[in-house]
Parts: structure tokens; C-alpha cells; sequence
């Protein structure tokens, strides 16, 4: 079809399938991932089948916006869609880690400190006495070692500011504000249309975030298999692997997305000073991710 | 480019036109309108004597549940995201919502997930029993299989409704026509625009509840047992703090629907409109600050039990100017009463009367004599009923000539206005007095104390249904073979979308239109 | 004829016979409002609701007359031409400070009855309540840790619920064993649960408390004249929560001392009874009683169970398995089967067991004791 798609107009496209299929995929994979969760055999098929299909949609949708960008279909005002339609997300990003947040805080101030009250403690939880981390559940309290939430041995808390040199979090931290620079880094160098060391920065970046995310796993054997701290260790632990998991899959979507503006720069030329919101998007994230680190950083793992 | 939808199924399926999208939006929340109104009729079928006669107290909790969830996740909410596609970029002078594929992905992940939701109600054990509240432990080690379908149900509605809010703040504050400053934009938008805000900051701490919810269930974490340090009190004060907003999502458009029509039949310009928007921009502030008053009796300290009664009465001011600002707009206009103008002005009056038994749940202490009996449930369906669905259907009325180009019948239409308002009163208004009896609520059978009441109120919900069935085929009848509408519709109508043809073409405002 | 004197004392009679006889009726059948109750606590709350509901009725006579008023006198059709006006922003604030000194005029009360409510201080008697699907079990907390405790289900019969049999006035509001309280004294209330969310709420007391699993909330009474108070849970609870009544009764302190007497020797009768051997078709027997009251609720009572929810009785891996496994699922529970140890006594526990293990074609043919149960619990 002929349509003459200039500056002047805002790009409004054709139809597309991609949005139905996307739909079809999410359900595709929730569906699975349910079935599996209630131990129907066809569960992990339908889940694996959903999550492939997702991928590939996302594939096809990116790329097609990504050729619209180039055949230079978008105007300035729908870049700012783009920017506002990014912004409001990471935003939502925000209130999806407040609400776990904002659990870890409850627990903490208000809801453990009242099952040591002389009601609680005494009349239903055996003298259980809250502490923080909470290494006795109150379960054990009442039923010792045959209790189904088990505390854990060991915790991952602040070892006192000498032992931080050892202390795993703290060079996940130093890591992940490393890589929030080198990717400020890299926008830089773009805007000074130095192409090459943007190319080295943003892969310095992906490294440390990939350095991060073995670091974590590290961190999550040793907690398994040394410390006893496992998801079913009572509340510190659900609220330490809630808060660190949800965090690990967000800094896992992160580098993939920089990863793909990485090779999307190397091997495809893309991005120029003026034109680069994939990558910006990205960047932005990974500062939101960051952000978030340093909210666990202190209130998961220093304050405790 | 002016050229029209493709032919055939695929419009429909793969489209990225806002009315499309909108019309799909609006169909499916009247289907999901119909079903929970089927099972509200089974909830009143039931309760129309003491005893137990049509299903069993599994079931009637299943009822209950899906109804709550159907009608507040799949009628009304989608109808107001129907009502924002629809008109917003007509009212602002844009070509099209701002993200036009993301538009239609977040329409078509509703009928999947309530496809999966509806379908756990065949599953082993039934589908989600534990109310549309969903307290834990009672949905989580209590709950039936089905509850992990129920929980990505959510999620991925959740993903809807977010997408679907970032598309309306990029639109509204991307795509306006030159001109078109923050406060001249039609009330509609203004409140839209705030709701999308409410929707992102929320949507997302429902996602966190139900993640936390599969983990208890399914990971083996305590967020909601006391035995591993959790409390259940917590999913509460997570759920409520998207909870309470979420019911002002459900009225904020509500109040911008009644903004525009209210005007256009009284001839006179809404009275107030920057108060207007800043009552709105305050409700939603506030309605962040009070979720604890579903939580009075929870055993909450003192301090925190009066500061969210405070903070609960509060909402009553800027609610209360809204109200009086359309009571002024009336005052001295030269009013007429066509159908949307009539659902309006029910809007207004029972919309006040469901606030007021609002003001009477904020007091904390006489809360602890209201809370789950039906005096609550007569509150809500006071604010939902009249409030959002009668609202919507004024929208229905008053827009459907410019959607469609043609009118709807004029007799028919207050003939369904008045059997409603009768309906919904018969209802309802009863539950006032079965719940300050001492009814609680969500229970399959009932002392014969109050039998007389509910005998009442489930005549009425059939008659309201009767009703809903002649809206329906007024509409039909409308789209079908109605008289053909003038550009101008309404007499006192103002606005963009009213400076295009009716019905509007299939694209409107390729390039954008000067406003002064 | 009757004289004019007469009449016109007839004519009042009459006036009030035919209005109040139906106004009798009208207000037990067609109850309208909350109940003042018997406590200083429901009657302040009463005060307030009715204060509020003034207020509101008050707000809406202006509102919706002045709405009337314009919907009847502006109307196009009586050739009316519109007004032009849009702001007036004396107007705006007098319509936004007025409710706001009517929302303070309500919030003073309101927070001193709050107050109130929230002294749970200095209690005479303190009761432990805890919430299970689907049944209350009191607790009276002694200082010498010589506590009653006993378990309370609604004993309305099925037939009337299934209306094979007219229902009794107090249908759904009758239990098997009330909650006795002493008049004139301040009764505090320890709120729980076992197992999901109930909430514990009696109108004319004006007290309602959500049992939280793990957590206990405290609310008082102090009632003040003798009755029978009868009230619901009110927190969605699974299945049966239309089916677990609250009944208080509010009693002499002399009356409650005895009641108290009464229920002391029954645990010591208890305790005896552990001892005696019973034969099989005693135990079988009992056990059906005990089955139908209190397992048939969710193993229904052809022991089909709920199929996803409650699993059925019939050939069950546990009731046709060891005894001990099945004695131990009666006295621990499971998931999401509530623990029976403290609720039955070990009789009733041999008894039902007994029964599992030979009814609905589970015929393992064995019987088990109390003092087998006693002996599985010490163990523990
Ligand atoms: C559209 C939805 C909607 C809206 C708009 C409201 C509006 C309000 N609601 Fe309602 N509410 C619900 C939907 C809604 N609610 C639902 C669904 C539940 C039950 C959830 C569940 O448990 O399932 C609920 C429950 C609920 C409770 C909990 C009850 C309980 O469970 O015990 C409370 C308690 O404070 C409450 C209060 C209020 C108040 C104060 C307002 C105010 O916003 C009302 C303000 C309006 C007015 C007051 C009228 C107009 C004002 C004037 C004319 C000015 C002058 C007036 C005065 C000074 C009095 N609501
Ligand atoms: C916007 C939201 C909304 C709307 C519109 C309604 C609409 C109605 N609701 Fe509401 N309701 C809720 C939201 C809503 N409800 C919520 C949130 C709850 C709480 C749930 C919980 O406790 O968890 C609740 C709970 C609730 C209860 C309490 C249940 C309980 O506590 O056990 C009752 C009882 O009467 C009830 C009745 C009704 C009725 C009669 C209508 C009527 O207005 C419905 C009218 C519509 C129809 C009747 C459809 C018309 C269609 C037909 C007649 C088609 C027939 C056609 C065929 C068969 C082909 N609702
Ligand atoms: C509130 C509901 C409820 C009540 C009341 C109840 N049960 Fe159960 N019962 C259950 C549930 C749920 C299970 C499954 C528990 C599990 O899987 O761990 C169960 C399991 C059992 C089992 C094991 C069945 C099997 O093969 O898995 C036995 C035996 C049993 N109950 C006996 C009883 C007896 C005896 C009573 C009454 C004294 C009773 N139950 C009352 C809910 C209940
Ligand atoms: Cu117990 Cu409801
Ligand atoms: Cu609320």
C-alpha cells in the first residue's frame, strides 16, 4: 500500500499479528506453567512451547520496529511515545519491587516484634522471641526440629564493615555500580559518536553484569548447601530470596537486553548519536536494576 | 490516507485502530458483564429463601468469588479502557493511541486469561472460592488446585491493565493537537489520566501479592504463616493498598462520563472544572493513604486504626465538590432528559447515597458493626452499580451515535433506564437493612430474620437483569437499523469529538486539528 | 352510637392497634437497623451510627432537593435559556469547609468511642477463642493453668437446612455448647484461629474480631443484663462459613461459677472414661455419631468425600492402612485436615477411628480403644 508516512505524520501502523500472537504466547505460557505447578505431565511442554513462542514474537516485533526506525517511519513525537511508554514501565517496575519491599518491612517492624509479645509468644508459639534474621521460626519454637519451617544455620548478614573485603554482597555492589558508570560510559562515547569505545564499554558492561549474576549463584549454592537457608526456612528466608530472586531475573533481562544492543551495534551498525533510544532503554533499566540492588544492599543485607 | 479496515476477521483479530480496539474492548466487557451477572443471579437465586436449594455452599462460594472477580476485573474495568480508546484521542486531537500494537496486545490478553479463569471453575476441587479479596491462608494452604491458574490469571490481566495504562499517559500527554493544553482537555481525559497513574502504581503490588501467594503455595515460603514468621495480616495490607485504589479506578472515568454529559443536557458549561480536576488529582492521592478501612477489624494499633479513619473521611470532601459542581452545572441550565442525561443524573444521586454508607464504613468503630455483613455489600453495589455501570451506559448512549452513525431508540432507552433504576434499588437498597441486622456477608443461606429482604432483593436483581437484556438488544437494534445520527448529535454538546462526522471516520486526526 | 367522648378515645386506640400491631410485626419481620445491644461499647457505636446517618440524611435533603428543584423548574421544555456561569470560587469554599466541619463533628466520637473499644486493660475473666473450619473452641484462661476448654458447632440439624423440616427461630444462630459469661464484669476476648481467617462477632455485644492463624487480637464486654446473644463468623472461611454460629450467654456470676463447677467435673468424668473397654458395636455406633458431626462436614456423610478438596474415606490408603498412621491424621490432622486431638476426647477418637475402619465397605474388622489413644498421644 501506498502511503506516504513523512516527519509531518504520526506513524500509526498496519495491522499486525504480532500483538495476537504475543497474547497467545503469554497464555501459552502461564497455562504451562500452571499445569506444571499441579503436576500435569503436559505442564514443561506447554510452558517450554509458550516461552519459545514468546521469544520469537518478541523477536519479530522488535525487529519490525526496529526496521520502521530505520526506514525512518518514526518522527520525533513518536520517539517520545517510545521514551514515555518505557519510562512509565520501569516505573511499574518500581511498584512491583515495592510491594516486596514493602512485605520485608512489615515483617520486620511490625509483624515479627508481635509474635513476641507475651500473648502471642506465650499462649501459641512456645516463648518464641523474634530476632532479626530470624533463625528460630516460631514453628520451631513450639515443635523444635520437627517443624516444617526450619530457620536456617547461618545468614547472609553484615559481617561489620572489617570483613566486607570477604563479604560476597559487597562485591556484588561494588560490580553493579561499576557497570551503571561503564553504561553512562558508553552513552557518552555515543553521544561523541565514538562508535568503537561505546562498543567497549557496553561490552564491559554485559561482563559485569554477568559477573554479578555468577557471583549470585555462588551466593545462592552457598546458601543452600552451607547455610541452610532455603526457601522454606521461615521468613528471613522467603523475604532473602523473594527480594534477591526477583532482583537476579531483572539484572538476567538486563544483560540480555544490553547484549542484544551489543551485538545489534557490532554487528549490525545500528545506533548513531541521535538515534539510539533501544540502547538508552536498556541503559535505563539497567540503572533502575541498580537502584533496586542498593535498596537490598542496605536493607536486606547491611541492617540486618 | 484515508482508507478504511480491512475486510473480514482479520480487522478484528490483528487490528491496531484505537475504535477497533475500543469496540473490542467494550463487547467483550459486556459479554463478562453478562457472566458475572449470571452468576450474581445464582448468588440471588439461592439467597431468595433460607435453606439450602439450588447449590451447594462450595459453589455459592465459587459464585461469589468469580462474581466479584468477573465483574471488577472483566466488565468494568475493561469498559472504561473500551471508553479511553475510543474517545481520548478524539477528544485530544490524535491520530491514534500512542502505542497502537501494545494496544491491541493488551486487549487480546484478557480473553485468554479470563478464558483460564472461567475454565478453573471445571477443574478438580472448583475454581477459586475464597472471595475477590483472596485472603490468605484461605487462598493459599486452604485453597483449591485451581488457585494457581487463578494467580496467573491475574498476572497476565495485570500485564494488560499496565500496558494499557502506559499507552493512555503516553497518549494523553504525547499526542494532544497543538493547542490542546493540560487544561482544556475534557474532564473524560483528565480522570483517565489520573486512573492510568492509579493502575501503574498498583497493578504491580497485586502482581507482588499473588507471587507471593504461588510461593507459599508452591515454593514452600511463609509470607502468610505465622509458623515460619509470616502473617496472613500482610497479603491484607498488600492486597488493600492495590485494593482501595483499585475501586477509585473503577469510579474516577466514571466521574469524567458524568462530566461530559451532564453539561451537554443542561446547555451550560460544567460548573468548576479546575476544582474538578484538582478533586480528582486529591482523591487519588488520598486513596493511597486509607487502604487499612477494609482492615478495622483486623487488630490493627490504635494509632494506625485512626489515622486511616482520618484519612478515609478526608476522600468525602473532594468527592463532595464534585458532586455539588454537578448539582451546579444543573442549576439554571435548560435542562432535557435523554437517556444518557437520565443515567447521569441517577449516577449523581445514587453515587452520593453509596458515599454516604462509605462515610458510614469509615468510621472505624461503627465499622466493627458493618464490616462483612451486607451493609457493605450494599455500600459497593451502590458506587459499582449506579456508579460505574450506570456510567458506562450513559457513556454508551450518549457516544454509540457518533461510534455508529446511527440513534438508539429514544422510548426504548428510558424504558431500560427506569426498569433498571428500579431493579438496582430493589436490589440493594434492602441489603442496607438485611446487613444492619446482622447478615453477613458470603454466606450460601441465612436466619429467616431476614428472609423478607432478601426475597426483595433478589426480585429486583432479576428485574435488573431483565433490563440489562433490553440494553443489550437496544444496541443491536441501534447498530442495526437505527435512524441516522447528525454530526452534532446532541444540541449542547461540545468538543472535538463532535467537530467529526458521525459515524467517526475509521482514522480521525491524521493531521492534527487546532484548538484555541 | 357511641358518645363523642368515647369515640374520641376509641378513635386513637384504634389508631394505634392498627398501626403498631402491623409495626410489631413490620419490625421482626422487616428488621431495619442495627441493634442498640446490651453493652456501654454497642450502644455508643449505636449513638454513632445513628448520629452519621443523620448527618448524611441531612447532606442528602439539601443536595437532592436543590437537584429536584433544578430538575424541576430549569427544564428546556418550560422555555427556560441557560445560565453562562462556571466558577465561583466563594461558593467552592464554602462547600468544601462546611463537610469538613461536619466530617470533625463526626470524628470527635467516633475517636472517643474508638478509645473505648481499644481499653482492654484490667479484664476480670479472660477467654481464649480460637476460629477452625468450621467451629469456635473456648478457652477459659485460670491463673492456675486449671483451664475449660471446650469446642462449640452449630447444631441445627440437616433436615432444615436441606428444608425437609421447618426451621426453628433460631436457625443457624444455635450451637451445642454456648460461651457462658458473667454480667458485670469485664470479659476480655483473646481472638485466634487454627487454621484459616474467621472472625468472631456477636451484634448485641458489638464486638467483632478477626481470628488471625498465629496471632491473637484482644477485644472486650462487660454485658449488662442476663440473655442469650447469638452471632456469626463473619470472615469468609472456607466451606461452612454461613455454618459456624457464635452463642453467648450471659449469665449471675453465681450461675457462672456453677456452669464453670459443671464443666470441670465433665473433664474429670472424661478422664475416667479412658479407662473402660468398650465393644465393638459400641464404639461402632458412637463413632457414627461422632462421623456425622463432626467429619461429614467435609468427608460427607457417605464418606465420598470432595474430590480435590476433601478426600474421600472410602478405601483411603489411611483408613484401610495402619492404625496409627490413622489415628494420627484424627489427632494431628493434615493438610488442610484440622487437628481433632484436643476437640474429641480419646473415646470419641477410638470411636470414630473404629468406625472409618468399618464403614463404607472398609471392613478392616479391627477396633481400637481409648486408652489406645492415650497411649498414641503420650507417645508423641
Ligand atoms: C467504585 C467503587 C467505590 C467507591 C467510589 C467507594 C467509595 C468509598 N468507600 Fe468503599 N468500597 C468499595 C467500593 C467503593 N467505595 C468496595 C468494592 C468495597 C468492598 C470490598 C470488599 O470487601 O469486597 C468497599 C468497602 C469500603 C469500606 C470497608 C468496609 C468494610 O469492609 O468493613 C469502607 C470503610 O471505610 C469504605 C469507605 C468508602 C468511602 C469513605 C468512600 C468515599 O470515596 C465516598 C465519598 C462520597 C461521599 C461521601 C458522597 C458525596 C459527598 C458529599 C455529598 C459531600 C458531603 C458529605 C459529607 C460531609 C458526609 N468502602
Ligand atoms: C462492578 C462490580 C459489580 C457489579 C456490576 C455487580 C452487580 C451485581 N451484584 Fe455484585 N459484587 C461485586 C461487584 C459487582 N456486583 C463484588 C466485588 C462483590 C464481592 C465478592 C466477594 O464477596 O468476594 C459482589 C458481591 C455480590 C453479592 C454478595 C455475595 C455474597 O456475599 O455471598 C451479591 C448478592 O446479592 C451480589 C449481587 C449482585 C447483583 C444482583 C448484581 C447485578 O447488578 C447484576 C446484574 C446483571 C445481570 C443480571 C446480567 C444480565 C444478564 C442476563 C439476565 C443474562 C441472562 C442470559 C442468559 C442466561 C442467556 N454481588
Ligand atoms: C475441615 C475439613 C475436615 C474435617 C472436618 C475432617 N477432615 Fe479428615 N481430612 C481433611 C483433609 C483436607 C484431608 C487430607 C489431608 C492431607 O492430605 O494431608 C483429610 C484426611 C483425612 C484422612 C486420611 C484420608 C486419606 O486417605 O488421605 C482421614 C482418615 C480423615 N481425614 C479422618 C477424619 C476424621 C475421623 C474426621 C472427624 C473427626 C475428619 N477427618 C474431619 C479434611 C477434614
Ligand atoms: Cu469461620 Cu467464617
Ligand atoms: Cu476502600
Amino acid at each position: 500500500m501506498a502511503h506516504q508516512h513523512d516527519a509531518s505524520t504520526y506513524y500509526v501502523p498496519e495491522q499486525s499479528k504480532l500483538p495476537l500472537i504475543t497474547a497467545f504466547a503469554m497464555f501459552l505460557t502461564v497455562y504451562g506453567l500452571g499445569s506444571w505447578f499441579n503436576n500435569v505431565s503436559a505442564g514443561p511442554f506447554l510452558f517450554a512451547s509458550g516461552f519459545l513462542l514468546m521469544a520469537g514474537v518478541m523477536f519479530a516485533w522488535f525487529s519490525a520496529v526496529i526496521k520502521e526506525n530505520l526506514a525512518g517511519l518514526n518522527n520525533a513525537q513518536l520517539k517520545r511515545s517510545y521514551v514515555w511508554g518505557m519510562g512509565w514501565f520501569i516505573f511499574s517496575e518500581v511498584m512491583f519491587f515495592a510491594a516486596f519491599f514493602g512485605a520485608l518491612f512489615y515483617v520486620r517492624v511490625i509483624s515479627l516484634p508481635e509474635l513476641g509479645t507475651a500473648n502471642n509468644s506465650e499462649l501459641l508459639w512456645g516463648g518464641f522471641k523474634p530476632d532479626w534474621p530470624l533463625m528460630t521460626t516460631p514453628d520451631m519454637a513450639v515443635k523444635g526440629e520437627a517443624a516444617k519451617h526450619l530457620g536456617p544455620e547461618g545468614n547472609m548478614s553484615n559481617p561489620g564493615i572489617l570483613g566486607w573485603l570477604s563479604w560476597l554482597p559487597f562485591w556484588n555492589t561494588v560490580i553493579l555500580l561499576t557497570s551503571s558508570f561503564t553504561v553512562h560510559f558508553a552513552h557518552t562515547a555515543l553521544k561523541k559518536h565514538n562508535k568503537k569505545q561505546f562498543n567497549i564499554w557496553l561490552g564491559v558492561t554485559v561482563f559485569l553484569g554477568i559477573c554479578f549474576l555468577i557471583l549470585q549463584i555462588e551466593e545462592y549454592v552457598h546458601a543452600y548447601q552451607e547455610l541452610g537457608l532455603t526457601l522454606h526456612s521461615g521468613i528471613y528466608g522467603a523475604t532473602f530470596f523473594m527480594l534477591t530472586g526477583f532482583h537476579g531475573a531483572h539484572v538476567t533481562i538486563g544483560t540480555f537486553m544490553l547484549l542484544v544492543m551489543l551485538l545489534r551495534s557490532v554487528l549490525k551498525g545500528h545506533f548513531k548519536h541521535d538515534d539510539c533510544f533501544g540502547f538508552e532503554a536498556a541503559s535505563w533499566y539497567w540503572h533502575f536494576v541498580d537502584v533496586v540492588w542498593l535498596g537490598l544492599f542496605i536493607f536486606v543485607y547491611i541492617l540486618s | 490516507m484515508a482508507h478504511g479496515p480491512a475486510k473480514g476477521l482479520t480487522r478484528w483479530l490483528y487490528t491496531t485502530n484505537h475504535k477497533d480496539i475500543g469496540s473490542m474492548y467494550l463487547w467483550f466487557s459486556f459479554a463478562m458483564f453478562f457472566l458475572g451477572g449470571i452468576f450474581a443471579l445464582v448468588i440471588r437465586a439461592e439467597l431468595f429463601e433460607p435453606g439450602l436449594q439450588i447449590v451447594q455452599p462450595e459453589f455459592f462460594n465459587q459464585m461469589t468469588t468469580m462474581h466479584g472477580l468477573v465483574m471488577v476485573f472483566g466488565a468494568v474495568m475493561p469498559a472504561f479502557v473500551g471508553l479511553a480508546n475510543w474517545m481520548v484521542p478524539m477528544m485530544i486531537g490524535a491520530p491514534d493511541m500512542a502505542l497502537p500494537r501494545m494496544n491491541n496486545l493488551s486487549f487480546w490478553i484478557l480473553p485468554f486469561a479470563f478464558a483460564m479463569l472461567a475454565s478453573t471453575l471445571f477443574m478438580e476441587g472448583g475454581g477459586p472460592n475464597f472471595g475477590w479479596t483472596f485472603y490468605a491462608p484461605l487462598s493459599t494452604t486452604y485453597a483449591p488446585p485451581s488457585v494457581t491458574f487463578f494467580i496467573f490469571a491475574i498476572h497476565i490481566m495485570g500485564a494488560s491493565s499496565i500496558m494499557g495504562a502506559i499507552n493512555i499517559i503516553a497518549t494523553i500527554l504525547n499526542m494532544r493537537a497543538p493547542g490542546m493544553t493540560l487544561m482544556k482537555m475534557p474532564l473524560f481525559v483528565w480522570t483517565w489520566l489520573i486512573t492510568a497513574y492509579l493502575l501503574i502504581a498498583v497493578m504491580p503490588v497485586l502482581a507482588g501479592a499473588v507471587t507471593m501467594m504461588l510461593m507459599d503455595i508452591h515454593f514452600g515460603t511463609s509470607f502468610f504463616d505465622a509458623a515460619g514468621g509470616g502473617d496472613p495480616v500482610l497479603f491484607q495490607h498488600v492486597f488493600w493498598f492495590f485494593g482501595h485504589p483499585e475501586v477509585y479506578i473503577m469510579i474516577l472515568p466514571a466521574f469524567g462520563v458524568v462530566s461530559a454529559i451532564i453539561p451537554t443536557f443542561a446547555r451550560k458549561p460544567l460548573f468548576g472544572y479546575s476544582s474538578m480536576v484538582y478533586a480528582t488529582a486529591a482523591i487519588a492521592i488520598l486513596s493511597f493513604m486509607v487502604w487499612a478501612h477494609h482492615m478495622f477489624t483486623v487488630g490493627l494499633p490504635f494509632i494506625g486504626e485512626w489515622v486511616f479513619m482520618i484519612a478515609t473521611m478526608a476522600i468525602a470532601v473532594p468527592t463532595g465538590v464534585k458532586v455539588f459542581n454537578w448539582v451546579t452545572t444543573m442549576y439554571k441550565g435548560a435542562l432535557t432528559f435523554e437517556t444518557p442525561m437520565l443515567f447521569s443524573i441517577a449516577f449523581v444521586i445514587l453515587f452520593t447515597i453509596g458515599g454516604f454508607s462509605g462515610l458510614m464504613l469509615a468510621i472505624a468503630p461503627a465499622d466493627f458493626q458493618y464490616h462483612d455483613t451486607y451493609f457493605v455489600v450494599a455500600h459497593f453495589h451502590y458506587v459499582l452499580v449506579p456508579g460505574a455501570i450506570f456510567s458506562i451506559t450513559a457513556a454508551v448512549y450518549y457516544w454509540l451515535p457518533k461510534w455508529c452513525g446511527r440513534m438508539y431508540d429514544e422510548v426504548l432507552g428510558k424504558t431500560h433506564f427506569w426498569l433498571a433504576f428500579i431493579g438496582l434499588n430493589l436490589t440493594f437498597f434492602p441489603m442496607h437493612f438485611s446487613g444492619l441486622a446482622g447478615m453477613p456477608r458470603r454466606i450460601p443461606d441465612y436466619n429467616p430474620l431476614f428472609a423478607n429482604w432478601n426475597m426483595l432483593s433478589s426480585v429486583g436483581a432479576f428485574l435488573f437483569g431483565a433490563a440489562q437484556v433490553l440494553f443489550l438488544y437496544i444496541v443491536i437494534r441501534a447498530i442495526v437499523s437505527g435512524r441516522k445520527a447528525t454530526d452534532q448529535v446532541w444540541e449542547g454538546a461540545h468538543g472535538l469529538e463532535w467537530t467529526v462526522p458521525s459515524p467517526a471516520p475509521y482514522h480521525t486526526f491524521t493531521t492534527p486539528p487546532k484548538v484555541d | 352510637m357511641l358518645g363523642k367522648s368515647k369515640r374520641l378515645l376509641v378513635l386513637p386506640l384504634y389508631a394505634v392497634l392498627s398501626a403498631g400491631l402491623p409495626a410489631l410485626a413490620w419490625a421482626s419481620e422487616w428488621p431495619l437497623n442495627m441493634t442498640e445491644g446490651v453493652t456501654s461499647i454497642s450502644r455508643q457505636v449505636h449513638g454513632l451510627h445513628m448520629q452519621i446517618f443523620w448527618w448524611c440524611v441531612a447532606i442528602g435533603v439539601v443536595v437532592f432537593g436543590v437537584m429536584f428543584y433544578t430538575m424541576f423548574v430549569h427544564r428546556k421544555s418550560r422555555g427556560v435559556k441557560p445560565a453562562h456561569f462556571h466558577e465561583n470560587v466563594a461558593l467552592e469554599l464554602t462547600w468544601t469547609i462546611i463537610p469538613i466541619l461536619i466530617l470533625v463533628a463526626m470524628a470527635v466520637p467516633a475517636t472517643k468511642t474508638l478509645v473505648h473499644i481499644y481499653d482492654t486493660e484490667d479484664a476480670d475473666l479472660d477467654i481464649l477463642i480460637t476460629g477452625y473450619q468450621w467451629k469456635w473452641k473456648y478457652e477459659y484462661l485460670d491463673e492456675n493453668g486449671d483451664n475449660i476448654s471446650f469446642f462449640s458447632l452449630l447444631s441445627t440439624p440437616r433436615s432444615q437446612i436441606e428444608n425437609a423440616e421447618a426451621k426453628s427461630p433460631e436457625y443457624l444462630l444455635e450451637v451445642d455448647e454456648p460461651v457462658y459469661i458473667p454480667i458485670g464484669k469485664k470479659v476480655r476476648f483473646l481472638v485466634t484461629a487454627a487454621d484459616v481467617i474467621h472472625s468472631w462477632w456477636v451484634p448485641a455485644l458489638a464486638v467483632k474480631r478477626d481470628a488471625i492463624p498465629g496471632y491473637i487480637h484482644e477485644a472486650w464486654t462487660k454485658v449488662e443484663q442476663p440473655g442469650v446473644f447469638r452471632g456469626q463468623c463473619t470472615e469468609l472461611c472456607g466451606k461452612d462459613h454461613g455454618f459456624m454460629p457464635v452463642v453467648v450467654h450471659a449469665v449471675e456470676q453465681a450461675e457462672f461459677d456453677a456452669w464453670l463447677e459443671g464443666k470441670r467435673e465433665k473433664a474429670r468424668q472424661i478422664a475416667e472414661a479412658v479407662k473402660q473397654t468398650l465393644t465393638f458395636q459400641e464404639l461402632y455406633d458412637q463413632g457414627e455419631a461422632v462421623y456425622q458431626k463432626n467429619c461429614a462436614a467435609c468427608h460427607q456423610p457417605d464418606g465420598k468425600g470432595i474430590p480435590g478438596t476433601f478426600p474421600a474415606i472410602i478405601r483411603s490408603p489411611i483408613a484401610t492402612g495402619p492404625v496409627a498412621g490413622h489415628i494420627n491424621r484424627v489427632v494431628n490432622g493434615g493438610a488442610g485436615m484440622p487437628p481433632f486431638g484436643e476437640q474429641l476426647t480419646p473415646v470419641e477418637i477410638a470411636a470414630v477411628v473404629t468406625f472409618q475402619r468399618n464403614a463404607f465397605g472398609n471392613n478392616m474388622g479391627d477396633q481400637i480403644q481409648p486408652i489406645d489413644v492415650v497411649n498414641f498421644k503420650q507417645g508423641q
